[in-house]
């Protein structure tokens, strides 16, 4: 079923103290498709990824109304918060590596969940840093310091970290900050490839990005949606001046 | 294999701390309230011990007179808890003992902060780190048995242990505290203050005393109120080395702090008799002296913290 | 001779030059200030040392102490003095680091989290001898533990508790958040990643901290005179056993600090060296744990992970 609503939020506000981070937003998202997110700088995009794995939690000062179902459920009602995190890979613009080996970065989560087999363990790291486009680089050095990578490696390690779950969603925001041109288009590559098997979010500041990847896109301003369509539609014919003024790079 | 081995054992250990959480957490939560269990129950033991006779204390005697007979030589007569020369000690040593702590510390930490680089700065701060370490019985062994002939020597007096001994034992412990923490409070105040002051055409020496020492002033007062807690709190050195008179003494008289009151004398009392309980009410005195000025000073560093960051 | 040189202008004037003189004096002030307290110290650890040297020896590390120590060795209190330590460690460092995660992994920013603080800062301030009062009203009297050395350490626990918490949690505080945030992104629950990852790249800090607890408890007098420390006990250190372990957690014991205070203050007729003996262990001791803590901060500090 295409139009699966794997992703809904519903009339969702969330404010930090008095200043209001997303105001009422409504949209959903089609399972097994890539949709982009763009906007300017505080226009709400990582609050809104947060909402999604409910580590908005850890502010303490925000406060979240209105609803975010996952495949009909609302996550705030989920009891076990973790299940639903080890659901959602989160790939964040900062490369983090862990302070532990190559490998241990990528086996973290699974081992978090129980996983310890050493053999599954060995064929979900490969299969992610593949998938991450790192693999070729590090195979030789699986058990040096994730820390010690340079930043657009590290990056793709982040990511090979929220693939390592096999996510059905995969939340990634800004992603390419720091990776080299050719390697972000064989991480693309790779997105799309995925899709089958997830659901992905892609928060981006490269219009041309989304242009190439996403199936459907929302245009973000000001912490409300300015415009939500099919990726296509959007390009060719924007409804809202301020859309085709940012498609075009007009805004800042 | 023994990598199977180790691995499988990794994963059974993880398992069981992971089923533990709950308990864990609970272990944790308790541990972080605990801090405040002591030192209720501090306060609690400590009044308790001298709850029988606080509502018997002769307050004026305790403060204001200086006669303390907790054992009259003539039985017939009433043991006397005039504190004022015991509470005189403590704050004679404070005060001497400041005086010469805080300009000393005040001008090495100037000098750690400001002047010494490299390898100089990380050998004084290390040298200062090993001063704190001291414990207050090698300060009283040195007063006693090292310092007393010298002071008697130097400045040609009879008794070697009063309360320019005490006083000195006091500021050598007191100024590693004094050193780390001004050197802190110099640190916060920003660089920008310094090149601003220096290319206005400030001599280094001028930048310090017209800039920053007035940015740092709070952290500096935090560290003159620690010092002086250290010193009203101090134990072993002040009773080794001062003498142990109670009286309105000079600087080269005997003296006696309240700290060393209770060291000497707890062991010549029976539990729960009044003697025992008078040693309690100083105990109460000192321990809300202390306890106020080290909240305050506490507060007066955060303070210095929240501003610069 | 040589021809006058034309002023150069920037040569200082005679006010500005003053102002330079005037650095100069400050400036070596207070090099004379931070000298004044390091070099007194030094020349007084080196004299105690010379002096003590005639009874310094294997033997006389252990060797029991003759009649009111004034001859012999110091083995029973140096004997005291570790299982002082090692009891109290025992006790305050679970506690105290589960405190230190508590302070900085869990608790909300709240008014009871303020109080905590609160609370560990007016623990540090207590002074000593009001710590040994509680030690006698609480675990003496209270807990009818009698003065024995479960009583003492009991004592120099709870005074060591603030040492303990603020250590771990400048330690944990060192670790960057973005960590947290990425395990918790990955599912990991607060507790799991406290366990593999925000503990094991802090325990160089904790462990900085530990080192400074028994640091202090080695030393601390006032807080054991009372709670358990005697000046002589009647124990036959015959057996292997009982030399190595000669108390019981309920059995009075010596200490070194407590041996020194009756060597030095309490016994007519003591040899010179007997007194300078017992000072230059202890402080040999103390400045060894402490150069440990120092080394190992500096050996961590230098392979830090990120």
């Amino acid at each position: 079923m295409p139009d699966h609503h794997h992703i809904d939020f519903r009339n969702v506000t969330v404010r930090y103290g008095n200043d209001i981070a997303l105001d009422g937003l409504d949209f959903h998202v089609r399972k097994n498709t890539i949709f982009g997110i763009v906007g300017p700088a505080n226009s709400g995009k990582t609050t809104l990824l947060k909402c999604i794995n409910r580590t908005i939690d850890f502010t303490s000062t925000a406060s979240v109304d209105g609803r975010v179902r996952i495949d009909g459920e609302n996550v705030r009602e989920i009891k076990n918060v973790y299940s639903l995190r080890r659901r959602i890979g989160m790939v964040f613009p900062l490369p983090v590596g862990l302070p532990l080996s190559i490998y241990e970065n990528v086996a973290y989560g699974p081992r978090r969940a129980g996983i310890h087999d050493k053999g599954q363990l060995d064929e979900i790291v490969e299969r992610c840093l593949k998938q991450s486009v790192l693999w070729d680089e590090v195979k030789d050095r699986l058990h040096s310091l994730g820390t010690k990578l340079s930043g657009g490696q590290q990056q793709r390690l982040t990511l090979a970290r929220a693939l390592s779950l096999e996510p059905e969603i995969l939340c990634l925001d800004e992603f390419s900050i720091a990776i080299d041109p050719v390697t972000t288009m064989k991480i693309e590559d790779v997105l799309v490839n995925l899709r089958e098997k997830m659901t992905i979010i892609l928060v981006t500041n490269l219009i041309q990005q989304a242009q190439r990847i996403a199936d459907d896109m929302m245009f973000l301003n000001d912490s409300d949606i300015v415009e939500i369509g099919p990726t296509a539609e959007l390009f060719a014919n924007p409804k809202h001046t301020l859309t085709a003024k940012y498609l075009s790079g007009e805004m800042g | 294999m023994a990598d199977g081995k180790t691995s499988s054992i990794r994963a059974l250990g993880s398992r069981l701390l992971d089923r533990a959480e709950p308990l864990i957490k609970g272990v944790i939560y308790v541990s972080g309230w605990s801090s405040i269990l002591f030192v209720a129950a501090i306060f609690f033991f400590i009044f308790k011990e001298a709850a029988p006779v606080l509502s018997s204390v002769d307050w004026g005697s305790f403060f204001f007179e200086n006669r303390w007979i907790p054992n009259p030589a003539d039985e017939n007569k009433a043991p006397s808890y005039g504190a004022a020369g015991i509470i005189y000690g403590t704050f004679a040593i404070t005060v001497v003992s400041m005086l010469i702590a805080m300009p000393l510390g005040l001008a090495a930490a100037v000098y750690i902060s400001e002047f010494a680089t490299g390898k100089t700065k990380e050998i004084l701060k290390i040298l200062v780190e090993l001063l704190a370490a001291i414990p207050s019985i090698i300060w009283g062994f040195i007063g006693l048995v090292i310092m007393s002939p010298i002071i008697q020597w130097v400045f040609g007096v009879e008794v070697g242990v009063n309360l320019f001994n005490a006083s000195l034992m006091v500021a050598f412990m007191a100024i590693p505290l004094i050193v780390s923490i001004s050197e802190d409070s110099l640190r916060a105040v920003p660089d920008s203050y310094r090149e601003a002051a220096l290319a206005l055409g400030a001599s280094r020496w001028e930048m310090i005393y017209r800039v920053l020492f007035p940015a740092a002033k709070n952290g500096l007062l935090a560290a003159a109120m620690l010092g002086v807690g250290r010193a009203v709190g101090e134990t072993m050195a002040v009773w080794m080395a001062s003498g142990g008179t109670e009286q309105f003494g000079l600087l080269f008289d005997r003296v006696k702090a309240m700290t060393a009151t209770i060291a000497s004398e707890m062991k010549d009392t029976a539990h729960g008799d009044e003697h025992y309980q008078m040693l309690f009410v100083i105990g109460i005195v000192l321990l809300i002296i202390c306890v106020i000025i080290n909240v305050l000073s506490d507060l007066v560093i955060k303070g210095v913290k929240k501003k610069h960051s | 001779m040589a021809a006058p040189r034309a002023q150069h202008p920037f040569t200082a004037s005679s006010h500005e030059r003053t102002k330079l003189f005037r650095e100069k004096v400050a400036r070596n002030l207070m090099l004379v200030a931070a000298l004044a307290l390091i070099v007194p110290v030094l020349a007084i650890i080196v004299y105690l040392f010379y002096k003590a040297s005639p009874v310094l020896s294997f033997s006389y590390i252990i060797d029991d102490p003759g009649p009111m120590g004034k001859s012999g060795g110091i083995w029973l209190p140096l004997m005291g003095t570790f299982y002082l330590v090692l009891t109290s460690l025992f006790i305050v460092a679970p506690i105290g680091i589960l405190a230190g995660i508590y302070l900085n992994e869990y608790a909300p920013d709240n008014w009871l989290t303020r109080a905590i603080g609160m609370a560990v800062t007016s623990l540090a301030g207590v002074p000593s001898i009001v710590h040994a009062m509680f030690g006698v009203g609480a675990f003496v009297a209270f807990m009818k533990m009698g003065e024995s050395l479960i009583a003492a350490a009991c004592t120099i626990a709870v005074m060591t508790i603030p040492v303990i918490v603020t250590a771990t949690r400048e330690a944990l505080a060192a670790v960057p958040m973005s960590f947290r945030e990425a395990c918790w992104n990955m599912g990991a629950t607060k507790w799991q990643t406290t366990r593999t990852i925000v503990l094991p790249n802090s325990v160089s800090g904790i462990l900085t901290g530990v080192i400074l607890e028994v640091s202090r408890a080695a030393g601390e007098t006032a807080p054991i005179l009372f709670t358990g420390a005697a000046a002589s006990v009647a124990i036959n250190t015959s057996s292997l056993d009982r030399k190595l372990v000669p108390y019981d957690l309920d059995d009075k014991f010596m200490a070194l600090s407590y041996h020194l205070y009756m060597v030095a203050d309490k016994i007519a007729g003591m040899p010179e060296e007997m007194k300078f003996g017992v000072a230059a262990v202890l402080i040999a001791l103390i400045l060894s744990i402490n150069s440990v803590s120092i080394a190992l901060r500096s050996w961590l500090r230098s392979r830090k992970k990120w």
